[in-house]
């Protein structure tokens, strides 16, 4: 029974809800990795290697793309936790990927000062171009469209976030078809970046 | 004012050492490195310096809840997850001065007594880190950081911890959780981190923009400090102003200043000649002010006479086009996906109230509606462990009380036609 007598229980996915993604192919950190990941877990007290959970992750998507069941079960074993551990983290936080996603994951800014500035519109043109819908891949495996909550740009809204990372800034309908184009031939040099980065 | 936090951003280079130390950066912590722990925090409590994350809790006073004789380790941690819808005013901070952001840490540590300095930030700043990595490794070059700082046996490490996407870990003990390695969710307090926070050790956690006020305290005095701005409302403020204006950024001023200033001085007013309907002051948790009310002071304890909030200082301007039934739903569509999950009533309450607003805006909504929105949102403040709760309720309560008009007009007549200028497609272009 809901607490509120007018309104049904929730339903649908929550990101408090734990969703393990399959088991994926054998996973193991290239030597590099696993000296990177050492490298971080130097800078919490030997007892507290959990803290580097979060960027063992980060390094299991820079090298497989997406987090896999197997993925999770060697980051717990690296670090030496309880694989649930990494588990929770890994259904919680947005900003990783269960499953494959494009090379091109195109982050669009989705919260009000981007809204106020016409994001809805760019996500719209972005979507009617690449013939996707938002959470969508496109069939070449390029682009994955995806609503972002507030990137705190919102002097330079609407703004656009690439793979997590790259930043692209001050959006219309028509520069975002234009940037998915730049993207095919150019790459991620294609993105403006942060404009703060660059000298004003 | 002149601006003092920003003085430089706009400069080439204004990022690096080299011309940080030309424009007198780390002298401050020259100064603080010769007094003892507790004249810091004297010298923080006399400037007035309040909090600048959101709350406005007078800085000096939280450091002096750190217990001195604890045989444990104290941590500062640096709140650098600045995800508050309307904010920007961090990342400008840590991206063009972040020597004077590190000389902060270095002093609130010492004040604090911790030698370890953690910079939470958040995930989407991946290019921000970049910078702060090569700056730090400048200044632990040159001696600023690091082991026996300046000659004086001061020893502080600072590390930077980058999370992965959750709005929730702006709080601080959900964020200390999040540097544990687990899901940022927030803890029962008290205790407060003060006594127990990170690895259950006394942590003090600041905001960037109240640890790069802290060497211009020791740097020009604190008595200086104390001369900026109102009464109780010291110092320079970083406000951020997007939305619709002619000129959307991070302007610096002193708490005397007003809104109307902040939006039709400093950010140039609205385009196209258009008449401003309402103003979020203080980022999307803050109650919305009409436009009849923006001649107030944008301080910590005008905004609270006015009705709202200082918050986060970030000013979300709306014209008269906006429909403030559309702007509850989209901001309610974020709470509903950042909310933590911890506890029941946000947890479930986010999603209702999302569900009735977006049925209410489609033009599908009834008048009982309204009245079992002001509901849901009663169950939720208040009641939660964390003001995350209550940061649910100012967008949808404040938009009802001051614009029930446009709510009525949704049930009524339906989704009103949008503007012709952002149905075509057509942005307001002051890019």
């Amino acid at each position: 029974m809901s607490f509120h007598p007018q309104m049904p229980y929730g339903e649908g996915w929550h990101r408090s809800q734990r969703r393990v993604p399959p088991d994926g192919p054998p996973f193991a950190f290239t030597p590099e990795n696993l000296a990177r990941l050492e490298d971080i877990c130097s800078h919490y007290p030997p007892e507290q290697r959990k803290s580097a959970i979060i960027a063992a992750l980060y390094l299991v998507q820079e090298q497989q793309g997406y987090i896999t069941g197997n993925a999770m079960q060697h980051v717990a074993g690296v670090i030496g936790c309880a694989p649930a551990q990494v588990e929770d983290v890994v259904s919680y936080y947005v900003m990783f990927f269960t499953r494959p996603v494009g090379t091109y994951v195109v982050q669009v800014c989705r919260t009000l000062s981007c809204a106020l500035r016409g994001a809805e519109r760019v996500t719209e043109a972005l979507c009617r171009h690449l013939h996707v819908s938002p959470g969508e891949t496109t069939p070449d495996g390029m682009f994955t469209v995806v609503e972002f909550e507030c990137l705190g740009a919102c002097d330079r809204a609407p703004v656009i976030m690439v793979n997590n990372e790259h930043w692209h800034e001050c959006q219309d309908p028509d520069k975002v078809t234009e940037l998915v184009d730049a993207l095919r031939s150019d790459g991620v040099a294609a993105l403006s970046g942060c404009h703060l980065v660059k000298e004003r | 004012m002149d601006p003092v936090l920003t003085k430089h951003i706009g400069e080439p280079n204004a990022q690096t050492l080299d011309f940080s130390l030309q424009h007198g950066a780390y002298a401050g912590l020259r100064k603080a490195l010769g007094m003892a722990p507790d004249e810091i925090i004297d010298w923080v409590k006399k400037s007035g310096l309040r909090g600048r994350g959101g709350a406005g809790f007078p800085t000096g006073m939280k450091w002096g809840f750190v217990p001195k004789d604890s045989p444990k380790a104290k941590y500062l941690c640096v709140n650098a997850d600045e995800s508050e819808p309307g904010t920007f005013k961090d990342h400008v901070l840590m991206e063009r001065n972040p020597h004077l952001f590190f000389e902060g840490c270095v002093i609130a540590c010492r004040a604090i007594r911790a030698k370890v300095c953690y910079i939470y930030i958040r995930g989407e700043f991946y290019h921000l880190q970049r910078v702060l990595e090569t700056e730090l490794a400048r200044a632990y070059e040159a001696g600023f950081v690091g082991a026996n700082i300046l000659g004086s046996g001061e020893h502080v490490d600072i590390y930077i911890h980058r999370g992965a996407g959750a709005y929730e870990a702006g709080e601080e003990t959900a964020l200390i959780e999040s540097l544990e390695g687990k899901r940022a969710q927030p803890r029962l307090k008290p205790p407060f981190p003060a006594v127990v926070g990170l690895y259950g050790c006394p942590t003090v956690v600041n905001n960037v923009e109240t640890l790069c006020n802290v060497p211009l305290i020791f740097d020009r005095g604190w008595e200086w400090y104390a001369g900026i701005g109102p009464d109780k409302n010291t110092g320079p403020k970083l406000y951020c102003v997007s939305g619709h204006v002619n000129r959307p950024g991070v302007y610096e001023a002193d708490m005397s200043v007003t809104l109307r200033q902040l939006i039709y001085d400093y950010a140039g007013g609205i385009p196209g000649g258009r008449q401003l309907k309402a103003v979020i002051p203080g980022g999307s948790s803050t109650n919305v002010l009409p436009a009849d009310k923006i001649d107030v002071a944008a301080s910590f304890d005008g905004l609270v006479q006015a009705g709202s909030m200082l918050g986060s200082a970030g000013i979300i301007v709306m014209d008269e086009t906006t429909s403030m039934v559309w702007v509850a739903k989209n901001l309610l569509h974020f709470y509903e996906h950042e909310s933590c999950g911890k506890c029941t009533p946000c947890r479930e309450g986010t999603d209702w109230l999302y569900k009735i607003l977006s049925k209410v805006e489609r033009g599908e909504g009834e008048l009982r509606d309204l009245g079992l929105l002001f509901s849901v949102a009663d169950n939720i403040g208040g009641k939660t462990l964390c003001p995350f709760g209550d940061a649910v309720v100012p967008p949808v309560a404040s938009t009802l009380q001051h614009f029930r008009e446009d709510y009525e007009t949704h049930v009524r007549v339906g989704r009103p036609p949008l503007p012709p200028w952002r149905a075509q497609e057509e942005l307001i272009g002051a890019h």
